[in-house]
């Protein structure tokens, strides 16, 4: 028992998590649906009357009612591991990457997200919170440009062996290159 | 309820997507330093299971509960917009930290500026369909 509970608390191997999430994608088809996160972004601003204006919004949302549940259990699962499944230790990333992002004024992590960022005193700087809406505002515009997210074409459309999935999977490396290599040291 | 079995999926996916730390901003700057092949492993075993599993549902002509064949809708031909719209998410998604999933994973576990980069997100995607005709797709 004591070795099941520390399974339960230590952080699980990528492989797990690998299976886990294909095995959600193939739940889902059996449940009739897809697997595509950011459909709900778009399902949400017609949920709240973005489509009296915008044409892209107007759409029967309510038919995407079971995707947003599938979001509040995401917040849930959440919730779960930063209670009762949580560990205290600091995520376990490589020395090399540590190393790298000291070297842009990170200091090491001590949960999952840095400190400069993320704590409720950074976010609501001005700085930190320009910079995470400007991501959300990247992640959102572009992964409906885009078609589909990590979940759409990464994992269900690489599955499917489509072209264009591959395309925006291409794209997604491509910008996160650039903002790591090219942008990060000019931002931080 | 009908929808209850995709709250229970959205909880494991919640659970496995924090336990494995694939919603740490840490882990996604390893991924683009490549300096661990953590990210790389979850996705490359949920792609190659998922290829499989594609196929053998093709292949069996399988159905879902509700008894209608699983069908696989091919996506619009393009390159534009997919490499545009994917260079614009992936560069969100190295300074955030976080895909949509993500996002709202890390708002549970307590991250709750996350909240902040999300509603950005669904400005985002408002603001994709207000100016959607106007871009080459």
């Amino acid at each position: 028992m004591i070795q099941m509970s520390e399974f339960f608390t230590q952080s699980w191997p990528w492989w797990f998590s690998g299976l886990i999430i294909s095995s959600i994608m193939f739940l889902l088809l059996f449940f009739g649906q897809s697997f595509g996160f950011s459909s709900n972004l778009r399902t949400i601003c017609a949920a709240a009357g973005a489509g009296k204006t915008v044409g892209f919004f107007n759409f029967n949302w309510k038919s995407q009612m079971w995707n947003i549940v599938f979001l509040t259990g995401a917040i849930m699962g959440g919730f779960i591991s930063g209670t009762v499944l949580k560990n205290d230790n600091p995520v376990e990333i490589s020395e090399a990457t540590k190393q790298d992002l000291a070297e842009l004024g990170f200091s090491e992590p001590k949960g999952m997200q840095p400190e400069e960022l993320f704590s409720l005193e950074s976010a609501f700087g001005l700085k930190s919170f320009i910079l995470l809406a400007l991501g959300g505002l990247m992640v959102g515009f572009g992964s409906r440009y885009a078609g589909g997210c990590t979940s759409g074409h990464a994992i269900s459309g690489l599955s499917d062996l489509q072209w264009p999935s591959l395309i925006a999977v291409i794209g997604f490396f491509a910008g996160g290159l650039i903002m790591t290599h090219l942008l990060f040291p000019i931002i931080f | 309820m009908k929808l209850i079995k995709f709250l229970i999926a959205g909880i494991i996916f919640g659970i496995v997507m924090a336990k494995s730390e694939a919603i740490s901003w840490f882990r996604i700057q390893e991924m683009f330093r490549f300096q661990a092949f953590h990210m790389y492993g979850i996705i490359g075993v949920a792609v190659v299971l998922g290829v499989i599993g594609v196929y053998l549902i093709k292949k069996f002509k399988l159905r879902d509960i509700s008894g209608n064949p699983i069908v696989f809708y091919p996506k619009d031909k393009s390159i534009i917009r997919y490499l545009i719209g994917g260079s614009i998410f992936g560069m969100g998604w190295a300074l955030s930290g976080a895909c949509p999933g993500p996002m709202v994973v890390n708002i549970g576990y307590g991250y709750l500026s996350m909240v902040i980069v999300f509603a950005f997100a669904v400005v985002g995607t408002y603001l994709y369909g207000v100016i959607r005709n106007h871009l080459p797709h």
